[in-house]
């Protein structure tokens, strides 16, 4: 079975984001990026189902600008086999991501595809069940558990209150979440076998997909900051401004 | 204008974060709600009773029994053409199904709004709070996730919708419900609760949450946790607060033993009072806390038991 992992390329989470003084977004200029970590943990899964002998081969895609690249290396150094850029400068939303990956997937016919659950900068953790509606798939959302057996899936997802298996007949869209497993590191001579394998650049035309943004980011601001309150020197005094004060207990 | 509203919910009674949803729609023009399940009638006619809903379209099916996404998606899609909005609660149920639809009729969803501005223009979070975005769409029928943390939910009661049949049509069988495993609780469901006290990495283990109870129950709290917490198995996951987990904004938040990091602080800087109890007086959850106590809370927490107790 081939797994399709579509891997993103976001500002480091350990960044603290700063929103651009002119309002249009947030700073990205001279920013550490990284691979979006429920993306990490979508190719860290595809590699142990093929340690396992499930699946025989591991496609990175990443959609955005030239840079991306990086990221599929990334996904490489891990133990993809190979990876596709999808390259445009256009603002991707994740309606055009699902149409770019829904005919990538017509191309590769994969037998599996995990995404991330959440992208950790647009944070709109919509693009896997966008894509399963496209292609007419199957979704296991919010995945912490994988079991293949009988030719279908069984997925255990994290839900509101609790957790929840479904099974899903394949080819089906899995999306990720954190507790599905822990990432390795890339080694080195990992990395370095990364380099050699192959990247192959398409342009959203060369998919038949329009990926004009549907929706118009007309501001982006920083929220109202919250201010530190005071410091109480006992819980006896925590308990007395609590019900005379705040007037919350 | 109309808008419709899926509504969660457990059989008999409204979700709190689908009343938020329907508060939201409510400044978008009239609304309609859809009630899905499998002998859920009465949550149709407890749906029935929102103010301001103006019809209630109850469609019973088995395959609605579980909230499968992908039957779930084919209602609304059936049911999309008649309203200019089509919103859920950003719960992982909404998130489940509410993109598909929207996908299927060829819309960009706009997750997690804030903020209603008019009737095509919202306002959502991103990079975990730290930025909040207006947007403009330009799809005709607009699909939303809406952050019940934003919006005070409508009333229970009040209302006198009728509930009609939804129209029957075509389901999908893609997947198939296999089990679940929901954590029981007398507890307040964390999206709803007053008052919520979280427990993070500080705690050490799960039985250790057990020093939270006395003060959780005195207080009618909900228990949340980091998910430092959550990942070393102190709790189960659907208690992790924050970017990737729950989003809350109660009038009280207790964080005990978390460090404020910014995926926690999204989830619960909303909060109109919080309260953090820290050993480490540099922890960043102080930059946020209205009233920060720097103690060990293996200390703090039976005492404050104790003057909960005693001074209640
Ligand atoms: C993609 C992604 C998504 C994430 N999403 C979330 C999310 O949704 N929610 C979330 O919470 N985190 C999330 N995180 C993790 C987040 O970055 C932090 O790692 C996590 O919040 C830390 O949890 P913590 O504060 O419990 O643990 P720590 O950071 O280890 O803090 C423990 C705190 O306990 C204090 N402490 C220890 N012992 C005691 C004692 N005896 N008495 C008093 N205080 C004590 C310490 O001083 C310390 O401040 C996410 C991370 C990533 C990468
Ligand atoms: N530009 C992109 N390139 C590759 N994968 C993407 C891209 N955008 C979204 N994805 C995938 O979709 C998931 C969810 O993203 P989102 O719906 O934006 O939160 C991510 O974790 C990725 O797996």
């Amino acid at each position: 079975m081939k797994i399709l992992v579509p891997v993103k390329r976001v500002v480091d989470y350990n960044v603290k984001v700063r929103v651009k003084a002119d309002g249009t977004g947030v700073e990205t200029a001279g920013v550490k990026m990284s691979m979006n970590p429920f993306d990490e943990i979508a190719v860290e899964e595809a590699v142990r189902l093929k340690e396992k002998g499930i699946a025989t081969e591991i496609v990175a895609v990443s959609l955005g600008i030239a840079a991306c690249a990086e990221t599929i290396r990334t996904a490489l150094a891990m133990g993809a086999d190979r990876g596709i850029l999808v390259e445009t400068d256009v603002d991707l939303q994740p309606l055009a991501v699902a149409k770019l990956l829904k005919a990538l997937a017509e191309r590769e016919q994969p037998g599996l595809m995990i995404l991330g659950k959440q992208a950790i900068d647009d944070d709109m953790s919509s693009t896997g069940q966008m894509l399963a509606a496209l292609l007419g798939w199957p979704q296991g959302t919010f995945a912490s558990k994988l079991v293949f057996e009988n030719g279908g899936l069984t997925v255990t997802r994290e839900v509101d209150g609790g957790l929840e298996t479904v099974a899903l007949s394949l080819p089906a869209i899995v999306t990720t979440d954190l507790r599905l497993n822990e990432p390795r590191y890339a080694s080195l001579p990992n990395i370095m076998k990364a380099r050699k394998k192959p990247i192959e650049t398409l342009k959203p035309a060369d998919l038949g997909v329009d990926p004009a943004p549907r929706l118009t980011v007309l501001k982006v601001v920083e929220p109202a900051k919250r201010k530190a309150g005071a410091k109480v020197g006992s819980v006896a005094e925590l308990v007395q401004k609590l019900r005379t004060e705040a007037k919350v207990i | 204008m109309t808008a419709l509203v899926l509504l969660d919910h457990d059989g008999s009674a409204i979700k709190q974060p689908a009343r938020s949803a329907v508060a939201a729609a409510l400044h978008l023009g009239e609304v309609h709600v859809l009630v899905a399940g499998h002998g859920a009638r009465a949550a149709a006619e407890a749906a029935g009773l929102l103010p301001g809903v103006t019809k209630v379209l109850y469609a019973d099916n088995e395959a609605f029994a579980h909230g499968l996404a992908e039957p779930l998606a084919a209602l609304l899609v059936a049911l999309a053409p008649g309203y200019t909005h089509v919103l859920v609660a950003a719960t992982a149920a909404g998130k489940n199904v509410l993109p598909r639809a929207a996908a299927l009729m060829d819309s960009q969803p706009i997750s997690e709004v804030a903020g209603v501005i008019d009737a095509d223009t919202f306002v959502r979070p991103i990079y975990a709070g730290n930025a909040l975005a207006t947007v403009r769409s330009s799809d005709a029928i607009k699909f939303l996730t809406v952050r019940a943390a934003s919006f005070d939910p409508v009333a229970a009661e009040g209302g006198s919708a009728k509930v009609e049949d939804a129209p029957g049509i075509a389901l999908p069988t893609l997947s198939r419900f296999v089990s679940a495993e929901l954590s029981r609780s007398e507890r307040p469901e964390l999206t709803a609760a007053r008052v919520v006290i979280s427990g993070g990495r500080g705690m050490q283990n799960g039985e250790n949450f057990k020093l939270i109870e006395p003060i959780a129950d005195r207080l009618g709290a909900a228990v949340g946790a980091s998910r430092a917490a959550v990942d070393a198995g102190f709790v189960p996951n659907d208690y992790q607060v924050g970017q990737t987990g729950k989003i809350v904004a109660p009038d009280l938040y207790v964080a005990i033993g978390i460090s404020g990091a910014i995926q926690h602080l999204a989830g619960m800087k909303d909060s109109k009072v919080i309260v953090a109890i820290n050993k480490d007086e540099e922890a960043p959850i102080f930059q946020v806390a209205d009233y920060g106590l720097v103690a060990d809370l293996f200390k703090a927490l039976p005492e404050l038991a104790a003057e909960l107790e005693r001074t209640a």
